[in-house]
C-alpha cells in the first residue's frame, strides 16, 4: 500500500481541447494519503466517475501524472495497478458460484489453489457469506451481489486502494445503511485506502474522514466534514452540504460593515477591497436567530416571516428580506414570531466571499 | 368481483381462427388425407392407411436424403455460429465504423433466396464465373456440376454467405447489452481475453445464441431454393436434400400420396428436433436462475 499521488493531471474526452470548458476534469493536484477514507461529492456529471477512472486506471489523463507512492503509474493498465474497483451496477460472473467470483481475481493471477481457497475463506469470513460461498452468484439479490463485488476486490492481499463508484445506487434503503457500517467496519480493521463516490452528502460524511467537493470538472474543496460545513470556501460547497444549505446574500462591504437588503450589520473582522466584485455573504441557517421585531442588536435585520416547515426535531423558516429569501433553523422549543420580526447573525459564522470564494478578513 | 360469462366474446377469436384454419390447418390436413390414400389419376381415391409411412421410412432414398440434410445443418451450424460470434466479436461497438458495418452485414440477409442461388451458380462457374474462372486459372480441379465435394463446398459457402449476419447481427445485439462495467471489473480483476469471452460475453450473448442457432437450424434443415438453383440436386443425388427430394417425389414424379405422408415425416422431424432443444435451453436457463 501506498499513497497516490494525483500529480497536475487534468482530462479532456476531446481529442484537442481547446477551452477549459473542454475538460471533463480541470487541473488538480492532490496526495491521497495511505490509508484514508475519502469521499468524493459532487452533483451527477460533475468529473468524479473520471477522476475515479484515472486513478484505478481506466482511463489515463490528458495531462499529468498518477504515482502510487514513488512509482509513476500513469501508463500502467489497470490489471497491473492493485486498485479493486467497486461499481454502481453490481458486476458478478453469472454463470460462477460465489466462491469462484471470489476466486476469479486471483486465479487471473496465477495464484496457487491451495492459498486461494485459503483466502476466500477468509474473506467470505469478513464479509459474513461464508454459507453461500457455493450459490450461484447470478441468483443473489442486489446488495449481495454488490458484496461479492467488494469481495473481488478485497481477496486481493496487495491492493493499494478499493474505489467505490456510487456503490449504493442500486441498494433498498434499509440495507444501504448496514453495507456503509460494513465498509466503515472493514476500513477500520485494515485501513485501505478507500475512495467513495456519490452524489449523496449523507453517504458522503458519514464514510470519509475527508470529502472532496467537485463541480463541473473542479475541485472546489478538500477537508474534513467540519470543515465543509464551517468554512466552505466555495459558495457551491456551502450550498451542496448541508440541509437546507447555506444562504447566501448579496451585500456591500465597507471595512467590518456590511449593507444587505438596505440595513447594515456589523461582521466580526473588516474586509478591504471590496469593490467591483460580486460580494456575498455566507451563513449557515442554523446559525441565524430570529427575535422580536423590536430586539436591539447591530447584527441583526428586520425581516418578515414566510413560512414555517415542522421537521420534528427543528423547524425550516423562510424569511423575506427586502425581496431575498433567507432560511433559518429553529430547534424545538424556540418560538418563532409571527409577521416582523428581526434576524440576528451570529458574527464568527457570518462568512464572505468575493465572486463565489471565500475571503477571510483582517481582523 | 363476480367473473362474467360471456360467449360472444369467442366472435373476437373468429377472424383469426379462420386465418389460421385457411393458411395452416386445412392445408396440412390435406397433406394428411394424401398421406393415407392411393390414386391413379381420375380423382379416384382410396385407403392405404400407414402403408406410405412404413415406405417412406424404410426407403434408402429417404435416408440419404435425411443423411445429407443432417450433414449440411450441422456443417452450416459449425461454421456460421462460430464465425458470427468472431466477426461480432471484431465489429466497431460505436461511431460511424458501428452503422457501416451493421449495413453491410445486413445487405446478404436483404437478397432473395433464388437470386443469391443464381448470384453462386455463375460465380461459381469454370467458364465465365469469376470464383470458379480464378479457381481454374490457379490449377484447382474444380467443378461443381461434376463434383461432388465441390458441389458440397458451393452450397456450404453459398449459405455462409447468405446467413453468417444473421448469427452476427444477433449476437452484436447481445454485446452491445453488456455494461461497460462489466469489462472494467474484468480489467480489474486481471482477467485475459479469453476469460472475459468466457465469462462475461458468452453468457450474456447465450440467450441470443440460443434463438440464432434455432432459427439457423430450422432454415438450413429446410432449405430448399437455393442449392436447387445451384446444384439442381446433384451432381447424381449429391446436394438433393429433403426439400429437393420432396419436390422430385411430389411435382417430378407426381408420386401425391409418399410425398404427403414424406413431408408429415420431415414436419415432425423439424419440430421434435426444435421442441427439443427449446425444452433443454429453457430448462437450463431456469436452472440458471435458480
Amino acid at each position: 500500500m501506498a499513497e497516490i499521488h494525483l500529480k497536475d493531471i487534468s482530462h479532456a474526452y476531446l481529442p484537442e481541447p481547446k477551452g477549459p470548458e473542454d475538460y471533463a476534469l480541470k487541473a488538480l493536484d492532490h496526495v491521497w494519503q495511505d490509508g484514508g477514507a475519502y469521499a468524493l461529492l459532487g452533483p451527477s456529471g460533475c468529473g468524479k466517475t473520471t477522476l475515479l477512472n484515472i486513478i484505478s486506471g481506466l482511463l489515463t489523463p490528458s495531462e499529468g501524472a498518477v504515482k502510487f507512492g514513488k512509482q509513476d503509474v500513469t501508463n500502467l493498465d489497470t490489471a497491473h495497478r492493485n486498485i479493486a474497483q467497486v461499481f454502481q451496477f453490481p458486476v458478478i460472473y453469472d454463470t460462477m458460484t460465489v466462491r469462484q467470483n471470489l476466486a476469479f481475481p486471483l486465479r487471473n493471477r496465477g495464484v496457487s489453489a491451495g492459498d486461494i481457497d485459503a483466502r476466500v475463506l477468509e474473506v467470505a469470513a469478513l464479509l459474513g457469506i461464508t454459507d453461500r460461498l457455493d450459490e450461484k452468484a447470478s441468483g443473489l439479490t442486489a446488495d449481495a451481489k454488490q458484496i461479492i463485488s467488494l469481495g473481488r476486490g478485497l481477496v486481493r492481499q496487495d491492493v493499494n486502494a478499493i474505489l467505490f463508484d456510487e456503490p449504493l445506487t442500486v441498494i433498498d434503503p434499509h440495507l444501504k445503511w448496514q453495507l456503509r457500517s460494513k465498509l466503515k467496519a472493514l476500513h477500520r480493521e485494515f485501513g485501505f485506502t478507500m475512495i467513495y463516490v456519490t452524489h449523496d452528502q449523507t453517504e458522503a460524511l458519514t464514510f470519509a474522514d475527508k470529502v472532496v467537493v467537485m463541480n463541473d470538472g473542479e475541485v472546489l474543496q478538500i477537508g474534513t466534514p467540519e470543515e465543509l460545513f464551517e468554512r466552505p470556501i466555495h459558495t457551491f460547497v456551502g450550498y451542496f452540504i448541508g440541509s437546507p444549505g447555506m444562504n447566501f446574500l448579496a451585500a456591500k462591504i465597507v471595512g467590518n460593515q456590511a449593507t444587505l437588503a438596505g440595513q447594515s450589520i456589523t461582521l466580526a473582522t473588516s474586509y478591504a477591497d471590496m469593490q467591483n466584485s460580486k460580494i456575498e455573504l455566507g451563513i449557515r441557517p442554523e446559525f441565524l436567530s430570529l427575535h422580536a421585531p423590536d430586539h436591539k442588536t447591530d447584527t441583526g435585520i428586520s425581516v418578515t416571516v414566510q413560512t414555517v416547515e415542522d421537521l420534528g426535531r427543528h423547524r425550516v423558516v423562510k424569511v423575506d428580506a427586502a425581496g431575498s429569501l433567507i432560511t433559518v433553523l429553529v430547534r424545538e422549543g424556540e418560538d418563532v414570531p409571527t409577521g416582523d420580526a428581526t434576524l440576528v447573525f451570529d458574527p464568527a459564522r457570518t462568512l464572505v466571499y468575493r465572486d463565489s470564494r471565500l475571503v477571510e478578513g483582517a481582523s | 368481483m363476480q367473473k362474467q360469462t360471456n360467449q360472444k366474446a369467442w366472435f373476437l377469436v373468429l377472424p383469426v381462427f379462420l386465418l389460421v384454419a385457411f393458411s395452416a390447418i386445412i392445408p396440412l390436413m390435406t397433406v394428411v388425407n394424401y398421406s393415407v390414400q392411393d390414386s391413379f389419376g381420375n380423382n379416384e381415391f382410396y385407403w392405404v392407411g400407414t402403408e406410405w409411412f412404413v415406405e417412406i421410412l424404410n426407403s434408402e432414398r429417404f435416408h440419404s436424403a435425411l443423411g445429407r440434410q443432417l450433414m449440411f445443418s450441422g456443417l452450416v451450424l459449425a461454421i456460421e455460429v462460430p464465425l458470427g460470434i468472431f466477426i461480432a466479436l471484431s465489429m466497431p461497438k460505436k461511431g460511424w465504423g458501428a452503422s457501416v458495418c451493421l449495413v453491410l452485414m445486413a445487405l446478404p440477409l436483404l437478397i432473395p433466396w433464388n437470386v443469391v442461388g443464381t448470384i453462386w451458380q455463375i460465380f461459381a462457374r469454370e467458364d465465365i464465373g469469376l470464383l470458379g474462372h480464378t479457381l481454374a486459372a490457379l490449377g484447382v480441379d474444380y467443378n461443381y456440376t461434376q463434383d461432388a465435394l465441390a458441389a458440397w463446398i458451393t452450397v456450404v459457402v453459398m449459405d455462409v454467405w447468405h446467413w453468417t449476419s444473421l448469427v452476427v447481427l444477433l449476437c452484436y445485439a447481445g454485446l452491445s447489452s453488456i455494461p461497460d462495467a462489466f469489462y472494467q471489473a474484468a480489467k480489474i480483476d486481471g482477467a485475459s481475453r479469453w476469460a472475459v469471452f468466457r465469462y462475461i460475453q458468452l453468457p450474456k450473448m447465450k440467450r441470443v445464441l440460443m434463438i440464432a442457432v434455432l432459427l439457423r437450424f430450422m432454415d438450413s434443415f429446410m432449405i430448399y431454393t437455393e442449392p436447387f438453383v445451384v446444384t439442381g440436386g446433384g451432381p447424381g443425388n449429391a446436394t438433393t436434400f429433403l426439400s429437393i427430394d420432396l419436390v422430385k417425389m411430389a411435382i417430378g414424379q407426381f408420386d401425391v400420396g409418399p410425398a404427403a405422408a414424406f413431408s408429415l415425416v420431415y414436419f415432425l422431424i423439424v419440430l421434435l428436433v426444435s421442441w427439443v432443444f427449446y425444452t433443454v435451453v429453457t430448462a437450463q436457463d431456469a436452472e440458471a436462475n435458480k
